[in-house]
């Protein structure tokens, strides 16, 4: 019986974007991250080849950060008192490239200073050769003066500047233009929204192969369906020809799951709930996987067993089945 | 798959005789695309029209019920590709795989633990739905006493593995009045298979390396009058089971593909890594399976498994919400403090639980916030200082209570100041912004 399987050639392709830089483009970094590429939905091999496998980031901070899991501190131990040991400790985890995420104050409680902010992101750069991500505390004044000197302080690093919201984009998108950097934009997961963040940022000036959209999800058990339906969505009007819905994908499934009280809290919770740490990482694998099937390029990581598990999941999905 | 009015239509006699007590065949074909009237109201219609009709209201995904006494799990009757575009349906079915060599003592303890398994997300209690008991031992005696010992504790669906024939008929000779499922029918032993899932009115599983090969298996035993046919495609790895589960729910959906209109069953569990399990699992359950069989069964394996599932398959139409309301939390008295928080289920739930896990009393008032979480209502205008003033006034929230303190979400701060407008004689307290920390929260600041 033979079966006509039915394909769909789509016409939209999603954009590529390179992110780092290695000396011979300017950059210090030992190598570069590419994504992007689709022109099928995630991983079927069978519709069209998929140039760019997804990637995974480490989440790293400026400092030993006040609000995460008691389980992360554990785990990450003494690299976390220093940034530039955390990249180092990050790269050896296997993650392909880093996401640094500035604190708003230092431990003591006060505003963080674009001189420590600029020190921090260039000891990640002398101890990873990693390309990077830097994000800002996520208040808007403060984002930009942070991240200007940043970038300033790294021109033609290609990093990726984080996060463009609607109420705060022109100071980073600017800076990321004048010295050779990336944007990544935030929407809160509708298709529509994304896309007219897109088009603003776009129409600064910035070419569409150094800009990374964040649609935005939830953890496991948190609103994770709207994230993944928002993802497909976006994927398929990308695939569909949307040129603005045509960028990769960026997700943060390792602070939405280790923001789960599954993963934060060990003490005085159900039973059914099982063990704490193995509860913990699973979450987030669970989230990431999840995430990855509806479209997701870079899955943003905060537990290193999770690097590992999301590049073999990687691996295997990269392998072509041999009837395609 | 569903036809259109027009296309029904086309199908009808074109008489316009009025017998069915319409005006024309074509007013009828549209009451009949609709559902709203039954294909027998016409007299006329001829046996070939009356086919092809009963055949495109059968669902492209034929729904599949394993059952036993009192319980039972669905796979099937799915009609979208992506959840967006109308729901998913039939929640996954997880069973959990047995071997029959396992000692009767740490066969009865797994599933004694499974049996006393149930863990609450936002108000459900969520369980796993069955077993899989395998003949690994390749005997006969020791396949059913393994089954005899499972059903001495548990009464959950089953579905048997084991390609031989005569001993799988001795499994089923003990499941009488039960829809198990088979594992599997295969080129070598389908004729005979297929004999007995008819026989015991059980539901079968139809494995092949290739859509070819099971769509031809499933045409075949579908003659023999099987019809609850569950598809295995023997891939095991990420990317092939992807693959065949796309294109069989593309082939039965966009071209209602009968030979492979049945659920899938996933093997997560064939691995002998239990985090690749659980990523095979999670894929299984975003993309197509209907059954997944998993071996690993500790809680912290199970409880993400079981609370994406709920995830995936919620209508995304419809946020699961719980009624507005005052909820009384630990039996308070007038004195106790009131807090305040939206009816978006995952919301009401983190933080119903967390107030009650403190063992300290309150009120906790649950507006109508059109089943959004906290910072989502607040955005969209539906948890903003006059809705909560409106809601704690509709439900007399005055009267319960002598101390009128009023603690917001952490979240919500910026609304403390116009609340304490609407609301002049009550103290608007801000609380912390995780459920986490209200316990603690409760113990000192109220
Ligand atoms: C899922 C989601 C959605 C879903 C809706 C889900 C739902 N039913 O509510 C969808 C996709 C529909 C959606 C839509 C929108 N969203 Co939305 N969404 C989210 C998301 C990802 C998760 C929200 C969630 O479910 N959280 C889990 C629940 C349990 O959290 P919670 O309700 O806050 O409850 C916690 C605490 O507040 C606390 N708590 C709750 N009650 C109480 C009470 C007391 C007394 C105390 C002490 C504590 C407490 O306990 C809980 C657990 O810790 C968040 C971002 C994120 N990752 O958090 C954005 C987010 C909330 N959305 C946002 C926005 C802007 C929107 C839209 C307005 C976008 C738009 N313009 O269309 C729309 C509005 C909806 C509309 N117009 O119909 C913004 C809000 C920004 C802001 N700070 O104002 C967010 C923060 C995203 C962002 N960063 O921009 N959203
Ligand atoms: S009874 Fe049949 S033939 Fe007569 S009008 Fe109705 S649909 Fe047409």
């Amino acid at each position: 019986m033979p079966i006509e399987i039915p394909k769909d050639s789509w016409p939209g392709t999603v954009n590529i974007v390179t992110i780092g830089a290695t000396a011979e483009n300017g950059g210090t970094r030992s190598r570069t991250v590419t994504v992007g590429g689709e022109k099928t939905l995630p991983f079927l091999h069978f519709e069209a080849e998929i140039p760019y496998p997804p990637v995974t980031a480490l989440e790293i901070k400026d400092r030993r950060p006040d609000d995460w899991s008691p389980l992360l501190l554990e785990t990450w131990g003494e690299v976390m008192d220093n940034p530039g040991s955390w990249a180092k400790a990050a790269e050896e985890a296997g993650a392909d490239l880093l996401q640094l995420s500035l604190s708003l104050t230092d431990k003591n409680g006060n505003p963080t200073t674009p001189d420590t902010a600029v020190a921090a992101v260039k000891d990640v750069l002398k101890s990873s050769g990693l390309p990077l991500m830097v994000f800002g505390p996520g208040q808007a004044e403060k984002d930009n003066e942070l991240l200007v000197p940043i970038a300033e302080a790294t021109k033609g690093e290609r990093i990726v500047l984080g996060i463009c919201e609607d109420k705060n984009y022109r100071t980073i998108v600017a800076t990321a233009m004048a010295n050779d950097h990336l944007v990544s934009g935030r929407t809160p997961m509708d298709v529509n929204l994304a896309k007219q963040l897109n088009i603003l940022i776009h129409d600064m000036g910035l070419p569409l192969n150094r800009i990374l959209m964040d649609p935005t999800t939830g953890a496991l058990g948190y609103g994770i369906e709207y994230g993944f339906s928002a993802m497909e969505r976006l994927r398929l009007a990308a695939l569909q020809g949307d040129t603005m819905t045509q960028l990769p994908m960026i997700v943060t499934p390792g602070f939405e799951a280790w923001k789960a009280k599954e993963a934060k809290v060990g003490e005085d919770v159900p039973k059914a709930w099982g063990d704490w740490l193995n509860r913990a990482i699973n979450w987030e694998t669970t989230t990431a996987i999840t995430l990855m099937e509806a479209g997701a390029d870079i899955l943003v990581l905060r537990h290193p067993e999770n690097v590992r598990r999301v590049k073999m999941a990687i691996d295997e999905l990269m392998t072509i089945p041999q009837t395609a | 798959m569903a036809l259109s009015g027009i296309q029904i239509y086309k199908l009808l006699p074109q008489t316009n005789c009025k017998d069915c007590g319409f005006p024309t065949c074509l007013a009828f074909a549209m009451k009949l695309a609709a559902k709203q009237v039954e294909l027998a109201a016409c007299p006329h219609v001829s046996e070939e029209s009356k086919e092809t009709l009963a055949e495109s209201a059968t669902p492209p995904i034929r729904l599949v019920t394993l059952k036993s006494n009192g319980h039972e799990v669905k796979a099937g009757n799915e009609v979208v590709l992506f959840r967006h575009e109308k729901a998913f349906y039939h929640k996954p079915g997880l069973l959990i795989r047995l071997r029959d060599d396992l000692s009767t003592e740490e066969l009865k303890k797994r599933v004694s633990a499974l049996e006393a398994y149930a863990v609450n997300y936002v108000g459900i209690s969520l369980t796993i739905d069955g077993y899989a008991v395998e003949a690994t031992s390749g005997n006969a005696e020791t396949f059913t006493s393994a089954i005899k010992n499972l059903r001495e504790i548990s009464k959950r669906p089953l579905i048997l593995i084991t390609k031989n024939v005569d001993i799988q008929a001795a499994g089923l000779g003990l499941l009488e009045g039960e829809n198990p499922l088979l594992y599997a029918a295969d080129n070598d032993n389908w004729e005979a298979l297929a004999d007995l899932a008819k026989k015991h009115n059980a539901a079968l599983v139809v494995s092949g390396s290739s859509l070819e090969e099971v769509a031809e298996l499933t045409e075949k035993i579908k003659g023999k009058g099987v019809e609850d046919l569950v598809i295995d495609h023997k891939a095991r790895r990420l990317s092939d089971s992807l693959m065949f589960n796309t294109q069989t729910r593309r082939l039965a959906l966009k071209k209602n593909f009968r030979p492979l209109g049945f659920p899938i069953i996933s093997f997560p569990g064939d691995t002998d890594d239990s985090a690749k399990e659980g990523i095979l699992a999670t894929q299984a359950i975003s993309k197509y399976a209907g059954f997944i069989v998993l071996d690993t069964y500790s809680p912290e394996f199970i409880y993400p498994l079981l609370v994406l599932r709920q995830n995936i398959y919620t209508d995304p139409q419809k946020p699961i919400q719980v009624q507005p309301g005052v909820y009384e939390i630990n039996d308070p008295k007038p004195e106790d403090p009131v807090l305040v928080t939206t009816n978006f289920s995952i919301t009401y739930f983190s933080v119903a639980n967390e107030v009650e896990g403190s063992g300290l009393p309150a009120w906790l008032v649950v507006t109508d916030a059109e089943g959004m979480s906290v910072l989502t209502a607040w955005a969209a205008g539906k948890f903003d200082s006059e809705r909560i003033a409106k809601d704690v006034t509709r439900f007399k929230v005055a009267e319960k209570v002598t101390r009128k303190l009023l603690v917001i979400p952490g979240h919500v701060a910026v609304l403390s100041g116009e609340l304490e407008e609407e609301l002049p004689d009550w103290e608007i307290r801000v609380g912390p912004r995780e459920a986490v920390d209200i316990p603690a929260f409760m113990k000192q600041a109220l």
